[in-house]
């Protein structure tokens, strides 16, 4: 199965990034196979709708579940239009966040906020 | 004579100089621009509202002619489509109305259909002409209806208009202040006064535009928006000293230039004092 998260850098030791939307990369990991890939995130730099155009990508990437600490509304209508599973993540630990996928221990993510427009971060 | 009041925060007293300013005047036209909240109508209590609803184009997309070439998605820069489940969404509140996408589309599966965003409201109180703009909650942009406000037609007589401004330096602001002959900053005796101050400062040298400082709610002591006029050779137009008997006139909705002379001198002179700045304004730089 194929999962995806918001990462702060190309790497298994990096953390999880607290945007979704802005996030700079996406690790998709195949639980199957074990394969990692990050995806460099065009849409952290757009003016707005980041949102929608992470989501979007994350769809074209072939996602099963995507695992965040937080989601905003534009993009969680397009995550659930796509079927796509949405989990909270428990920690900062990419690691730690497949081991509870893996283990079936992570919670759905369901609290979705307004979304930042713009101001995340600032 | 077109005359902005502005400032880098909320609640420094932008809606007190703009509704006495337009008081003062023989006859003036007042245009609230703060469509998220708009209060100057609180003081005015207009009369003979006239109600025009305004609304904003987005994209319909007719799914059963769109062939999945993503041609909108690609093109539109505020990622307000997605293409998902071999559907396209729209996402009205991102969408800035450009057309883009309509245009482009090879299918010709998208056109335009009408988004209600908001009102404006027209009326008169005594010598001032009320309009103002009301943004529809949860309305992400206050920009079209401001765009509207500022462009329609002018009663007769009325050359001096007094626009009151959103908070802030942003999209909306400059909209707001795009056309002023001369703006007005007002500014409260604090830090985050002077850092907000300072914002409204750029912009308008931004923008060019002739401008000066209303100080508010003066008190003994320091006051670091009145250093930062000084150390910036600024001009100060006015100073409104911190009274609890202007702020019993604010509580109970009373334009304090109606109600008490002091307040009615005051204003007169700013208001003469702002009119001689934009004739040599337009003396000097035609």
């Amino acid at each position: 199965m194929k999962i995806a998260m918001p990462v702060n850098e190309k790497s298994m030791e990096t953390t999880i990034c607290h945007s979704f939307g802005r996030t700079p990369y996406f690790l998709v990991f195949d639980t199957k196979s074990m394969e990692s890939v990050f995806a460099h995130n065009s849409a952290a730099t757009s003016q707005g709708g980041a949102g929608v155009k992470a989501a979007q990508a994350i769809v074209d990437l072939g996602v099963e579940a995507l695992i965040t600490p937080r989601c905003g509304e534009n993009a969680a209508e397009v995550i659930k239009t796509a079927n796509i599973k949405m989990y909270k993540t428990i920690n900062e630990s990419i690691k730690d966040n497949i081991q509870a996928f893996n283990d079936s221990k992570l919670s759905t993510l369901d609290e979705i906020h307004a979304g930042f427009h713009n101001q995340a971060g600032k | 004579m077109r005359i902005a009041v502005l400032s880098g925060k909320g609640g420094t007293g932008k809606t007190l100089v703009s509704v006495n300013l337009a008081t003062v005047a023989e006859k003036a036209t007042y245009i609230d621009c703060d469509v998220e909240e708009p209060n100057g109508h609180l003081f005015f209590k207009p009369n003979n509202i006239e109600s025009q609803d305004i609304s904003v184009k987005v994209p319909y997309v007719k799914q059963e002619d769109c062939n999945g070439c993503r041609t909108c998605v690609s093109f539109c820069k505020y990622n307000a489509l997605a293409y998902i489940g071999e559907k396209v969404i729209v996402f009205d509140d991102v969408c800035h109305s450009c057309g883009g996408c309509v245009l482009l589309c090879p299918q010709h599966a998208m056109s335009e259909k009408a988004k209600y965003v908001g009102n404006i409201k027209k009326g008169t109180s005594e010598n001032v002409t009320v309009i103002t703009g009301i943004l529809n909650i949860g309305v992400a942009s206050g920009v079209p209806i401001i765009s509207e406000l500022l462009k329609r037609p002018l009663d007769k007589g009325t050359d001096f208009i007094v626009i009151d401004c959103p908070p802030g330096s942003s999209c909306a602001v400059m909209e707001s202040i795009k056309d002023a002959d001369y703006c007005i900053l007002v500014a409260e005796p604090t830090i985050f006064g002077a850092h907000n101050l300072k914002m409204v400062h750029d912009l308008v040298r931004l923008f060019g535009k002739p401008y000066g400082v209303v100080l508010n709610k003066c008190q003994d002591g320091d006051n670091p928006s009145e250093r930062f006029c000084i150390e910036n050779n600024i001009n100060i137009l006015m100073k409104i000293a911190f009274d609890s008997e202007l702020g019993k006139f604010n509580s109970n909705a009373e334009i304090a230039a109606r109600v008490d002379s002091k307040y009615r001198d005051m204003f007169t002179g700013l208001l003469q004092l702002v009119a001689k700045e934009v004739s040599h304004e337009t003396a000097t730089s035609p």
